[in-house]
């Protein structure tokens, strides 16, 4: 199986504050990873070191075999990068429509004529199509959420970055959505997924990376990790 | 009946207003810059039209169509090399360089054309007129209102019905997650600076036409186009088109009383919508 993502002993500090230690993990083609971690363990900045809108201050990653350490984050959204953020940012005067229009043109630097079909197949996929005419600006929280895997799924990306999309919904909107996102999973994208709520992470991932103070402090099966001592004493706060 | 004539003049140089101002609005909404140069701005087309018509020796009408093109990359490059590294969180570098471009467009003009009052012949069409039941219109003033409808119309297809619109809008909402989603804010930029610019043609064309203009005229109509802007409300076209009307209006009817009040009455109606309405009659709805 080819390689998708490759981060070789990325680190990032903030003055003396390490947000990542020598971060090392290969993402194959297809996989789903979650990453989990406590509060400030460096999940987002992880994100932003893939996506490019930090620099590291030392290592290399590795994109579809091209090192893209010093890639700007747009041409990396270009390659088939696509991320969704933890507080939905949609553009709040445009159309739930335009703004995948926008995501979907530029994102991918197509016309819009060639991008309409699949602009409706993923308002029907994240099932926004009843809201599509509205401006993103009225929305509630959980279509947010769906514009934002809807946004980053507009930009038909290889490997899709989703930053907990689960957060602040109900158990019924939360099944929903990993309905969503398992369907897009088996149609061959590339995830990694960084949330708080477990079960829903579980329900998708095939592989769980454990985050603390910038490190890696476990990477492998999700079950065995969750079981894992460390994990446990660390994450949960459970004493052992 | 007399009356009536005189606020139709009025709502007809309303349009000429308009166009001074649909530029500015354009600049405003995507980019949050003041342009304190788009009158010199407007004064430049309309020299540059000049040009033009003296060289070829076309209709001022098809000079403007020559000179379009070269003010929208006039503007492009003014955009990339210059005002875009004066956007950010301070307002005050936007304010402080165009004020200076408005200075270096003056003393420009002033250096290449000295001071003499220049206007572009429209020949007989300058006097021509239409009579609609007992009320006559100019044909020229007719055409300028015409053309600000046709600027808005095609204005806001561009920014609802066309990819570049939604860029400008995504960008103008929010640019650093547009930039996320693969838009150049700096190149939207440029390209909204371009369009406002061939704007800027077409009022320099009906500026130039209707009356003289030497190298001084720009700022006074920066403030007509911005008096339009504001009691319109922020970012509407069509309410800056109202705001063009209202100060035109006020300004005939102010003349038909006392010629010496015609500048003075559209910069009081302007104090007074402002006093009603602080926030211009049609504000947008959130912001």
């Amino acid at each position: 199986m080819t390689t998708i993502l490759s981060l070789k002993d990325v680190s990032k500090s903030f003055g003396a504050l390490k947000v990542a230690d020598h971060v090392s993990f290969d993402l194959p083609e297809g996989q789903a990873l979650g990453i989990i971690g406590p509060n400030g363990a460096g999940k987002s900045t992880l994100f932003n070191l893939i996506t490019g809108n930090l620099a590291p201050d030392a290592g290399r990653i590795e994109y579809l075999g091209r090192d893209v350490t010093r890639v700007a984050p747009m041409q990396r959204c270009l390659a088939g990068m696509g991320r969704s953020f933890q507080i939905p940012q949609p553009f709040t005067r445009l159309t739930v429509f335009e703004n995948l229009l926008v995501a979907a043109t530029h994102g991918q630097d197509r016309r819009e004529s060639e991008v309409v079909d699949d602009v409706a197949h993923v308002l029907e996929r994240t099932e926004l199509i009843d809201v599509a005419n509205r401006p993103a600006g009225g929305l509630t929280l959980l279509q947010r959420k769906r514009l934002e895997l809807a946004r980053a799924m507009a930009t038909q990306p290889k490997l899709l970055l989703l930053d907990e999309i689960a957060g602040g919904l109900t158990d019924a909107e939360c099944s929903a959505l990993i309905e969503t996102i398992r369907a897009l999973h088996s149609g061959g994208v590339t995830i990694i997924w960084i949330e708080h709520v477990l079960h829903a992470l579980t329900a998708v991932v095939e592989r769980l990376l454990v985050l603390d103070f910038g490190r890696v402090i476990g990477l492998g099966d999700p079950d065995e990790i969750m079981d894992s001592r460390e994990v446990k004493e660390i994450y949960l706060g459970i004493e052992v | 009946m007399i009356w009536i004539e005189t606020i139709v003049q009025g709502v007809l140089l309303g349009g000429l207003y308009a166009l001074f101002a649909a530029g500015l609005s354009l600049v405003f909404g995507i980019m949050r810059l003041v342009n304190l140069a788009h009158g010199d701005l407007i004064v430049m087309g309309a020299y540059l039209i000049l040009v033009v018509v003296s060289v070829s020796g076309l209709n001022p009408f098809f000079a403007a169509l020559v000179a379009a093109p070269f003010m929208f990359t006039v503007g492009w490059i003014l955009q990339r090399a210059v005002l875009n590294r004066t956007l950010g969180e301070d307002i005050l570098p936007p304010l402080l360089v165009t004020f200076g471009l408005s200075v270096v467009i003056q003393n420009t003009l002033l250096e290449g054309f000295t001071a003499d009052s220049q206007r572009l012949s429209m020949g007989p069409l300058e006097t021509a007129s239409v009579n609609v039941g007992p009320i006559t219109m100019g044909t020229l003033p007719i055409l300028t209102f015409g053309s600000a409808i046709v600027v808005i119309l095609v204005l806001n297809w561009i920014f609802y019905r066309t990819a570049i619109g939604r860029a400008f809008r995504a960008t103008s909402d929010d640019p650093v997650t547009a930039s996320l989603m693969g838009i150049r804010p700096d190149r939207v930029f440029a390209t909204a600076m371009g369009l406002a610019l061939v704007v800027v043609t077409i009022a320099a064309l009906y500026l130039g036409t209707r009356s003289n203009f030497d190298p001084y005229v720009g700022p006074a109509r920066l403030i007509y186009a911005f008096e339009a802007v504001i009691i319109g409300g922020l970012g509407s076209l069509w309410g800056t088109l109202a705001g063009g009307i209202i100060i035109g209006v006020a300004q005939t009817l102010g003349a038909a009383i006392n010629p010496e009040w015609q500048i003075l009455a559209g910069h009081v109606a302007f104090l007074i919508v402002l006093l009603v309405r602080p926030r211009g009659l049609f504000p947008r709805a959130f912001d």
